[in-house]
């Protein structure tokens, strides 16, 4: 019998040739910054700074500032590092994953993605830095050296400190991947300088890359075998972050479905997050000849995927709740979905669980504006998620009498300010003075999946 | 351009395919290539250029084990030798609770071990000097770049073969 597979769509429309794919990428790093770029940055620069006065007074006066109190030990600081981390998982997940799949749509937005997973790393990085308090003598509580010079070492039975290891090794093996993908087109962009600036700088960062046969070989093995590497590596780091909570004995925290359900959840809130940066930056830089609609639908299914996991692992936690027979367990649901704080457990039940549904239809799912609408309302509710883990769980404790509400400082707003300030910094940065598409990779799946080629067959 | 340097016939070409035909035929002459420079990676010119399979994921391999054997090494000695103390209940050297910093330590070393070897072997470094044997082989165009003095051919003869190879223009540059 004679089979043929259908014909997929094209990965980059337009008829691009590979000249016009390295000006249509490097044009927005050689031309001026415009006035919108300029507008965008100025906000962010604004939030880092009246979101970095609430982080110095805090550094100053110490974590008091906050509104936690004896029974709520940890709120938005941790809410705000989860959630962080869980932006961070969709870049590695579609430049490792996505390749040892084979999955070349990957190429035109692994790039960006990746680069937000750094940004969103450093960004969940801050936040269990503040709240030790005194930052400054972290390094003898999370690094592996003699306790104040004594003998006295870091604890490596707790789940703490093990995250502390995920999460450093995390962002080193992302940023060093995403560099070694930058080099081919550092160069690109050093052989088209006009300027010695630029070229001076683009040549340094480009390593004295000159595309030898002998260096590519070695540069896919690379790619290859750290894409590898990094696809255990993305599922360790939200497994061992849920272990934070999952090897407590805290009612709602202490349940083997975590480390599953918490990486789900990060790769439903980190393309989520993919999706909101790269409607607007394609928008701007003129790149839906690269990032088409096939791409956006492509993403919505695995937010309508992963969304679903985070209902059905929701509904598996109610079910166990009452399974278990356990008073406390069945009282820190009851209380969550009922007590003071049921409106964020509501906000999470519908941004999580409902508003992902929506892209069972083929119509919503190729729209942009529902698209960018959803994919705000997914990270919403996303926040709400590990509040509602963290604060409802922590605020109704076995002693009725330190039963007590938790309720946000200035100075913890300000500081989720701040890192949002951190985050579109770095991000805008990044979209002017690197390339927001791996050009080489691009120029690799041109031949078999352009318009131009298929179109002559 | 100074005189000096050794001097290289270069064949400029627009597209992988013929760049790939190009390599067979050239290597059928007897001719030895030194290098070709690509835009993006072509699949099957390292078989074609006669290169074997990289030995790089065995670096990875090894500084992986390393990796594993440093990070249980050192919370063997750090939680069991050096200072013990009872955590929970739980053994000295419980050795399940190790396994989570043990997998990050050597998931780190292979790929920063892997990456700096990738790096020495390719003598890719901040300030490194490229080959640049046309500004066109990063944006658009595969460059072939032959020696002259690894080669019984002359020049005239060389430059006939890459353009009949499908060459679009030839070029000589030294270095």
């Amino acid at each position: 019998m004679d089979v043929t597979s259908p014909v997929r769509e094209v990965l980059v429309t337009g008829n691009k040739t590979y000249h016009d794919v390295s000006h249509d990428i490097c044009r927005h790093v050689e031309a001026k910054p415009n006035p919108k770029w300029m507008g965008a940055m100025a906000i962010s620069l604004g939030a880092l700074f009246v979101g970095g006065y609430a982080l110095a007074i805090t550094l100053w006066d110490g974590i008091g500032m906050w509104g936690l109190n004896k029974t709520v030990g940890w709120a938005w600081d941790i809410t705000n590092f989860v959630w962080w981390v869980g932006i961070g998982h969709a870049g590695t997940l579609i430049s490792a994953v996505l390749l040892l799949f084979r999955q070349k749509w990957r190429t035109s937005i692994n790039r960006a993605a990746e680069a937000m997973t750094i940004f969103a790393v450093i960004c969940a990085l801050l936040f269990p830095l503040i709240h030790t308090g005194r930052p400054w003598l972290s390094f003898y509580w999370f690094v592996p050296i003699p306790n104040t010079w004594g003998s006295l070492w870091v604890n490596f039975h707790s789940p703490l400190l093990w995250d502390f290891f995920a999460i450093s090794t995390y962002f080193t093996v992302s940023l060093v991947f995403w560099y070694i993908g930058l080099i081919p087109d550092f160069a690109t962009i050093r052989d088209r300088a006009t300027n010695k600036i630029s070229k001076a700088i683009y040549g340094a960062l480009s390593f004295g890359w000159d595309g030898a046969a002998k260096t590519w070989q070695r540069y896919e093995t690379v790619s290859l075998v750290l894409a590898g590497l990094a696809t255990p590596l993305v599922l360790s780091v939200h497994t061992i972050v849920s272990f934070d909570f999952a090897t407590s004995v805290i009612p709602g925290w202490h349940t083997t479905i975590f480390p599953p359900y918490f990486v789900a959840g990060a790769i439903f809130s980190g393309f989520a997050m993919v999706l909101t940066l790269m409607l607007v930056t394609r928008k701007v830089y003129k790149l839906e000849d690269y990032i088409t609609i096939n791409h956006i639908e492509l993403m919505n299914i695995i937010i309508m995927i992963t969304g679903s996991i985070v209902g059905v692992a929701y509904i598996t936690e109610l079910f166990m709740a009452w399974y278990s027979g356990v008073q406390y367990e069945q009282y820190a649901f009851l209380n969550r979905a009922t007590g003071p704080y049921w409106w964020a457990y509501w906000s999470m039940m519908t941004c999580n669980v409902i508003s992902p549904q929506l892209f069972w239809f083929k119509k919503i799912r190729t729209n942009l504006y529902a698209t960018f609408a959803l994919s705000i309302v997914v990270n919403i509710g996303m926040w709400f998620e590990r509040f509602v883990i963290i604060v409802t769980s922590l605020h109704r404790d076995y002693l009725p009498s330190s039963w007590a509400m938790f309720s946000p400082t200035i100075y913890d707003m300000g500081i989720y300010l701040f890192s949002f300030g951190l985050f579109f910094t770095l991000f805008f940065s990044f979209a002017k003075f690197f390339p927001v598409i791996n050009m080489a990779e691009v120029k690799s799946v041109l031949k078999t999946s352009s318009g131009e080629i298929v179109n002559k067959k | 351009m100074m005189e000096s340097g050794k001097k290289f016939i270069v064949g400029i070409f627009d597209d992988e395919s013929i760049l790939l035909s190009a390599v067979k035929k050239i290597r059928g002459n007897d001719v030895k290539i030194d290098e070709c420079y690509t835009p993006y990676p072509v699949h099957g010119l390292d078989e074609e250029l006669g290169y074997k399979r990289s030995r790089i994921s065995i670096a990875a391999f090894i500084f992986g084990l390393i990796g594993t054997s440093l990070a249980f090494l050192m919370m063997i000695y750090m939680m069991g030798i050096d200072w013990p103390m009872i955590i929970g209940g739980k053994d000295h050297i419980a050795i399940p609770s190790f396994i989570p910093v043990a997998f990050e330590v050597t998931v780190l070393l292979a790929a920063l071990g892997m990456v700096a070897t990738f790096f020495i072997i390719s003598n890719l470094k901040p300030y490194g000097k490229p080959k640049t044997y046309d500004i066109r082989s990063t944006d658009d165009k595969h460059v072939m770049a032959i020696d002259l003095a690894k080669n019984s051919k002359n020049t005239q003869e060389l430059s006939t073969l890459l353009m009949e190879s499908g060459a679009s223009e030839v070029n000589e540059k030294n270095f």
